[in-house]
């Protein structure tokens, strides 16, 4: 076999045409299964038909639908930010101070957002100007934040918010049973969508996860790149704050504890890479309404919420493992040939021999 | 450059070169802090070191998270995470109960071996998906962290264990002093003696810092990757197991949430006490002090005159604070080296 013919051969996956690539990648297996999760549960489960369920359900999951743009973007780079749902709960004890001490509710809530935007450039001034791995930044961020929300606040909580704007954030969208947060939601999901899938920025931060010495030759600015999403991400994470506090009418040190998993589950259930430079937004909103979905579903059939995370967990883990087991197999399949790979494949490290 | 090429000074005894090295040691830093704190709420409150309670409390409270924070270390050393310890102390400690409750007169010792055995055998499935699926550790135990919670608060429903459930002499292990040392803090030390000196000692433990350091380079040097991962996921979980048996013997109640949170505190522990998330670098002792020092603080801030609700703060203070220091060090070494270099050019 000559050469021209190996190359061929290995590249030959890529010369299916566009649509039919598009159905074989895991975004779309994710939201087949979302798809099918839904009409499952429409037929079998008493009472997800009503409009009421699909309310709460996106009321829920409209603070992880949020943060999840700004985190896909994150870990595309190769970070991560586990101190997201620490400044849900900064954000919402700083709405609710504020809201007390008889601003006006409008300026409490833009105060929480700039508290969140501050925190953000807290954790991106450290990753990026002084160098640490946000994994070790975030996770003292996500102790400091939460500790200043509770050390603020105690256990106490603050439930008086202005009428109008709670019933603003409980509202549906007239005639639907949509909740007003999703046009938000879907106007901030089309923004990050066309910034990620269709602009040079977009591409950069693929660049950067892929190889970020290769991105920094290149002419991409990576520090400043990654500064300015997890200036994003506080951001985005402040404004879910004020809708945190506004839709349960309570701002609490203690809320949404532990979020930043689920948010992070569902991120790498929608099949972006931990590795950086791999992931689709579409696949990530199919990952959170999944999530969500289940969850409901499961709870209207009766079964406890504990096996739901049980479940939640073991997607999480099938979902990484069988990534690996098919690109194994493909590598079984191909033989000695596609073990000499292409530049700018897969960089996962492959199970070698040992 | 002049401490890396200086020759020891005649007559140096090995005292003085320990008594250096005990003055530069990551450790140090995070050891005096501790003192610090005692120093200081003793000062505000004498009851806070020497009343005979408060003597034991400093002891007892932080051993169980040692054993964690040890097994914690091991994991992070090789550079995965493991993120289901917590889980893993609630589901361990539950059994314990269970084991009580539903077998009259069971030895104790079994119900050890059980703990650790049941604690080693959620980490070999960590460490197998690990290791074996070429995933990273963050991912696995994060999934693993739900579904042993999951499985734990399923098992035990709205139910608990009570101190009656279980015998006096089990009970007396949580709180019993030899020599005025708690029982439970001469396990913990007895456990991180066995560890320190394994990961310092031995080929196997070195070569954990090995793969911790450079992945691909000890892969290419031919160590045994597979199993050393799996290795350190199944002493980190065993010792969670332990964590968890000791648990029920310390606080008598055992409900769903137990252990609850503790992979962070771990995860802390082990980075304010010098083990860098990167892998390769930190000792287990390092770890333990980091235990110590959350745990102390949290308990000397109401003596402190502050509210115990600052504490998640200062715990976050300090993480980042440790990995700030360790990254100045890190710059100010390579300066060094590079200077060094060029001197002996």
């Amino acid at each position: 076999m000559t050469a021209t013919e190996v190359a061929v051969r290995t590249y030959k996956p890529h010369a299916r045409p566009a649509w039919r690539r598009a159905l074989l990648t895991r975004e779309t297996a994710i939201v087949v299964i979302l798809v099918l999760v839904v009409v499952v549960s429409l037929a079998t489960v008493p009472n997800f038909d009503s409009p009421l369920t699909a309310t709460y359900l996106l009321r829920d999951v409209a603070p992880i639908l949020l943060i999840a743009l700004p985190m896909t973007l994150i870990i595309v780079t190769e970070e991560i930010d586990l101190s997201v749902a620490s400044i849900v709960g900064l954000a919402s004890v700083v709405t609710g101070l504020l809201t007390q001490a008889g601003l006006p509710f409008p300026l409490a809530a833009l105060a929480a957002v700039l508290v969140g935007t501050l925190a953000g450039a807290f954790n991106g001034f450290l990753v990026t100007v002084v160098g640490l791995p946000s994994l070790a930044v975030t996770i003292g961020t996500l102790a400091l934040f939460r500790g200043i929300a509770v050390g603020l606040l105690g256990t106490t909580a603050i439930t008086d918010f202005p009428e109008s704007w709670t019933d603003l954030a409980k509202a549906n969208i007239p005639g639907t049973p949509i909740p007003v947060v999703m046009i938000l939601f879907a106007i901030l999901a089309v923004v990050f969508a066309v910034l990620l899938h269709f602009t040079p920025y977009g591409r950069s931060l693929y660049a950067i996860g892929l190889n970020k010495d290769a991105a920094a030759f290149s002419g991409i600015d990576v520090a400043r790149t990654k500064f300015q999403l997890f200036v994003l991400s506080g951001a985005v994470s402040g404004f879910a704050g004020v809708y945190f506090t506004l839709l349960y009418s309570n701002a609490r040190g203690d809320n949404a504890m532990g979020m930043e998993l689920q948010i992070i589950a569902a991120v790498l259930l929608g099949g972006v890479s931990i590795f950086g430079g791999r992931g689709a937004l579409h696949g990530v909103i199919a990952g959170v309404l999944l999530i969500g979905t289940l969850g409901s579903a499961l709870r209207l059939a009766g079964i406890s919420s504990d096996i739901i995370n049980v479940i939640t967990g073991l997607l999480l883990i099938a979902s990484v493992v069988s990534t690996s087991l098919l690109a194994w197999l493909q590598t079984r399949r191909f033989g000695a040939l596609s073990r000499r790979r292409r530049p700018g494949d897969d960089r996962r490290p492959q199970p070698a021999p040992q | 450059m002049t401490t890396v090429t200086r020759p020891s000074a005649p007559g140096a005894s090995s005292a003085s070169r320990l008594m250096r090295h005990a003055a530069t040691a990551r450790e140090t830093g995070i050891l005096v802090a501790l003192v610090l704190v005692i120093i200081a709420a003793t000062l505000s409150n004498p009851n806070f070191l020497f009343s005979s309670d408060g003597f034991r409390d400093l002891l007892l409270t932080p051993s169980l998270l040692l054993l964690v924070a040890v097994g914690q270390a091991i994991v992070i050393i090789t550079r995965n995470v493991d993120l289901s310890v917590g889980s893993i102390v609630g589901l361990t400690a539950y059994l314990t109960g269970t084991l009580f409750v539903d077998v009259s007169g069971i030895p104790i010792v079994v119900v050890f071996l059980a703990g650790v055995a049941l604690g080693g055998l959620l980490g070999l499935v960590n460490g197998a998906l690990v290791a074996f699926a070429r995933v990273p550790a963050l991912v696995i135990t994060l999934g693993t962290m739900y579904v042993y919670r999951g499985i734990n608060v399923a098992w035990t429903g709205s139910d608990r264990i009570n101190a009656s459930d279980m015998p006096g002499g089990f009970r007396g292990l949580g709180t019993d002093q030899v020599l005025g040392i708690p029982i439970l803090t001469i396990i913990a030390l007895v456990v991180l003696a066995g560890a320190a000196w394994y990961l310092r000692n031995l080929r196997s433990g070195r070569e954990l810092y090995a793969i911790g350091s450079d992945p691909a380079a000890a892969h290419l040097c031919g160590l045994p990757m597979t199993r050393r991962i799996v290795a350190a996921f199944v002493v980190s979980g065993a010792l969670s197991g332990l964590a968890g048996v000791l648990f029920a013997a310390r606080y008598g109640t055992v409900s769903s949430g137990a252990g609850f949170g503790w992979e962070l505190q771990a995860i802390g522990a082990a980075v304010i006490g010098g083990v860098a998330i990167s892998g390769g670098v930190g000792t287990v002792r390092g770890a333990a002090i980091g235990a110590f020092l959350l745990l102390t603080i949290n308990r000397a801030l109401p003596i402190l005159g502050i509210d115990d609700f600052w504490q998640r703060a200062v715990v976050g203070v300090l993480i980042l604070g440790a990995i700030v220091l360790d990254r100045v060090l890190a710059v100010r070494q390579h300066r060094r080296l590079i200077a060094q270099r060029e001197e002996t050019r």
